[in-house]
């Protein structure tokens, strides 16, 4: 059967992920600190619940969420809260942070680290055998305190894409195993890792949202994990579909189309076309936030890229400064051209490595100058490269143009706001035109605009 | 705070795909040298000499205007290109000054003054080109015979005419009864290369099965023994090159295969008109492989920057481009028509790029839900 994927632009950037795809996911040792941003998730900032000076425990609440877009955020560590300061982070958000200092507590949690047969910490209750006869709202009320955001690194709250508008209803559910990004491949381990728990929680999101279909997507590079999906996937009633390898193909409007030849309407959500994605990532912490009570205080990270001794995938609680992950893996060798959080299509260059890792970081790369690819930006020779590399069919070039002489109104009517920033158009730019990076400022501007007009 | 080495804060893309406007120039560059070097070696050193004077002409224009504006522009390649594509385009013995004023006008007026590479709406070589083509009319239509020919029965009778031209001057008072251009030329006696005798009557009869007629001339046209501008003879290597830029993804299909398809479709339905034969009896093969076509459907239509954007646009280019030469070629005064086509394509691609943008997503249903 021919591979399915999304028709229209893409582009297949080299992967790279041979380096880290089959070094299993590992424990670091713990840092001294934690620095916990309150802000780590799309929408409002956390509240601060605690204060100097107060002692914490693992999974504590430590930030309560500031509105129905927003969640709680927990001690990933037990400690002593040392202070609530601000920090930069990777995406360059200022927000408030609270600074735990672990080094009180006996080196317990991180190497027993999580998983489905963790007995029970701290002396707090963890399973939570009965949650099949919780009411649905009672269910997304849970995961919105269990501090559930989207894992593949937009950290939307889970809880805000599983509260379906009346009147539209999730038909089709899909974990997100695609993992288009070059380098990582986090969620490649957690398939073949915790495949059990990726189908919990299918169960638990099946009774949430009970869709007609639920779909394991994976893209062909990754055929250990389809195999290892398949052979339960039957028994819970998913199917797998193997898709062909194109970035953004992650990207929820692709792999839908990919799916279903269905386009998720210009300015909509996935559930316009009756259909919810979810990265695997945020299906295991659902299971793990839902069955085993355990809050989103850990994730999985690749340390990956040229200038890494040791490249690998690590198992981090949120709040490890991004320094600590780099020495795990034996240090860098050389010096990076770029240290990169996120994967490199669509992450951020960070100068400071005592940022800390936050739900949404699935990568730490440092990229040496021949993985980077750069080169002297000339004029547009009009190859038209960017317009067959766009996923959702824009004509970057001129919207760069209209962008660069302040004609944002036009750049909005021509579709300037569709853009996913996926940054193909600037990928496979031959002139080296930095084009998603002026759409993103465009786009910016728009919403300003729009909120001053409003105002 | 520890701080990496490198403070490149960079929004993302983080990494480039290996590509650069330089990268692309020079590709095309060195897939037109066996063409180039084709020509050389049929029609001698002098033929090396115009294309050197035309490509070192450019390179000092390029300099000169970059100087002027403090730009630095040398190193993208283009005025390289654009010097081997207008020297290519030149025949092979020629007053030197015709490629230096050639390359000014290139470079200078037509792409200098809308501001340099990508801003041009015009193909510069072809423009310099066509502008000392009327200028020197003369000189830039007088031919030598290829080197491959010497020796060969009546090259002297019909030295100084390519094949479209010594056509389209037969035709003025044809009294013959040749039923196509090639045909024609056998009765005129135009030479053609011992390697021509030898391989079409064996082609000839491998074809022949399948009802295809191949002709006295097809190998000479093919391989390049004809006379012809230096670099415009050897379709096959012209072919070659392309099928490089093809695998490299820096051409894409749809100008050559809509400019040669809809040239070769009006060719075929009406070209056989002029010789008496009913419609549907045109020559395509003698037009595809004689003059200016491979070079400018292949290397010169397909031009980024006065070429549309998206495939949808590159195929109505191409077509209006195979029109164009048709009508140049059969109804003009001017036995070619090639260059004069595309220039006239290049005024519409803006227009062309208005009303043939990409299909957004998520448009069709942006109303109501699936």
């Amino acid at each position: 059967m021919k591979l399915q994927t999304f028709p229209q632009g893409g582009v297949h950037p080299h992967d790279r992920k041979k380096l880290t795809r089959s070094v299993p996911i590992r424990s670091i040792p713990q840092p001294e600190a934690l620095t916990v941003a309150l802000h780590q998730h799309i929408g409002a900032p956390a509240a601060a619940a605690v204060e100097p000076g107060d002692t914490v425990v693992e999974g504590q609440v430590i930030g309560t969420a500031g509105g129905f877009v927003s969640t709680n955020v927990h001690a990933p560590l037990s400690g002593t809260v040392k202070e609530i300061t601000n920090v930069y982070l990777p995406n360059g958000i200022r927000s408030a942070a609270v600074v735990i200092d672990v080094t009180s507590e006996t080196a317990e949690s991180t190497e027993s680290g999580s998983g489905a047969d963790q007995p029970a910490r701290n002396g707090r209750e963890t399973k939570r055998p009965d949650w099949e006869n919780m009411p649905v709202k009672e269910l997304i009320q849970e995961l919105s305190n269990m501090g559930i955001v989207g894992m593949g690194g937009a950290t939307f709250p889970t809880h805000v894409k599983f509260s379906i508008p009346k009147g539209s209803r999730a038909e089709l559910f899909v974990v997100n195993g695609v993992e288009c990004e070059p380098y990582l491949s986090g969620d490649h381990r957690l398939m073949l890792e915790r495949t059990e728990d990726i189908f919990a929680g299918i169960r638990v999101i099946r009774k949430i949202l009970s869709p007609e279909r639920v779909i394991i997507a994976v893209e062909n590079n990754k055929p250990d994990a389809i195999a290892q999906l398949s052979k339960r996937a039957a028994v819970e009633g998913a199917e797998v579909v193997p898709l062909k390898v194109k970035y953004p193909q992650g990207d929820e409007k692709q792999i839908l189309k990919a799916l279903t030849g269905k386009e998720v309407p210009s300015g909509g959500l996935p559930i316009d076309i009756g259909a919810v994605v979810s990265n695997v990532g945020t299906v295991i912490s659902v299971y793990e936030a839902i069955v085993m009570r355990r809050p989103l205080i850990e994730r999985a990270v690749t340390v990956s890229g040229s200038a890494v001794v040791s490249p690998s995938n690590l198992r981090v609680r949120v709040g490890t400064p991004l320094g600590a992950l780099v020495e795990a893996c034996g240090g860098f060798s050389g010096v990076p051209a770029k240290v990169v959080v996120g994967g490199p299509m669509m992450g951020f260059a960070v100068h400071d490595l005592d940022m800390p890792v936050t739900k949404g970081t699935s990568g730490v790369l440092a990229l040496t100058s021949e993985e980077i690819g750069e080169s002297r930006r000339t004029p547009c020779i009009g190859c038209g490269g960017c317009i067959a590399a766009c996923p959702l069919g824009l004509n970057p070039t001129r919207l760069f143009k209209l962008v660069d002489h302040m004609d944002y109104q036009r750049a909005a009517d021509e579709g300037l706001m569709d853009c996913k920033e996926c940054g193909c158009c600037a990928f496979t730019c031959p002139a080296h035109i930095p084009l998603v990076q002026g759409m993103k400022l465009g786009k910016r501007i728009v919403v300003q605009r729009k909120k001053k007009d409003s105002a | 705070m520890t701080t990496v080495a490198s403070k490149r804060i960079t929004p993302s893309p983080q990494m480039h795909k290996a590509t650069s406007t330089a990268g692309i120039m020079w590709t095309v560059s060195a897939c037109l040298a066996p063409a180039l070097l084709w020509g050389v070696y049929v029609f001698g050193f002098g033929a090396l000499l115009v294309v050197a004077v035309s490509v070192v002409a450019c390179v000092l224009v390029e300099w000169g205007m970059g100087a002027l504006l403090s730009k630095r522009t040398l190193n993208d390649g283009s005025a390289v290109l654009t010097g081997l594509l207008i020297g290519m385009n030149m025949p092979p013995e020629l007053p030197l000054y015709i490629p230096v004023v050639a390359a000014i006008v290139a470079i200078a007026i037509v792409k200098w003054t809308f501001g340099g590479l990508g801003s041009n709406w015009m193909n510069p070589a072809l423009a310099g080109r066509v502008f000392v083509f009327f200028s020197w009319t003369g000189h830039m239509t007088s031919w030598k015979m290829p080197a491959t020919l010497s020796g060969a029965a009546g090259v002297d009778s019909v030295s100084g005419a390519t094949m479209l031209s010594s056509v389209k001057s037969g035709l003025f008072n044809y009294g013959g009864s040749a039923a196509g251009p090639a045909a024609m030329l056998s009765e005129q006696g135009y030479p053609r290369s011992n390697l021509d005798v030898r391989l079409v009557q064996s082609i000839g009869d491998l074809l022949e099965p399948l009802g295809v007629r191949f002709q006295r001339g097809y190998v000479d046209m093919f391989v390049g023994n004809i006379p012809g501008c230096i670099g415009e003879v050897s379709a096959l290597l012209l072919l070659l090159g392309f099928v490089v830029l093809l695998a490299r993804k820096i051409v894409s299909w749809h100008i050559p295969l809509s400019y040669c398809a809809s040239f070769g479709l009006l060719v075929w339905a009406l070209g056989g008109t002029r010789f008496g034969g009913g419609l549907f009896s045109g020559n395509v093969y003698f037009h595809l492989f004689t003059g200016g076509l491979m070079l400018g459907a292949l290397y010169m239509a397909t031009d980024m920057v006065t070429s549309p954007l998206t495939g949808k646009g590159m195929i109505i280019f191409g077509v209006g481009a195979g029109v164009m030469t048709f009508l140049v070629r059969f109804f003009g005064s001017f036995p070619e028509g090639v260059s004069l086509a595309i220039i006239f394509m290049n005024v519409f691609v803006p227009l062309i790029d208005r009303y043939t943008g990409p299909k957004r997503f998520g448009m069709q249903n942006k109303e109501g839900t699936s």
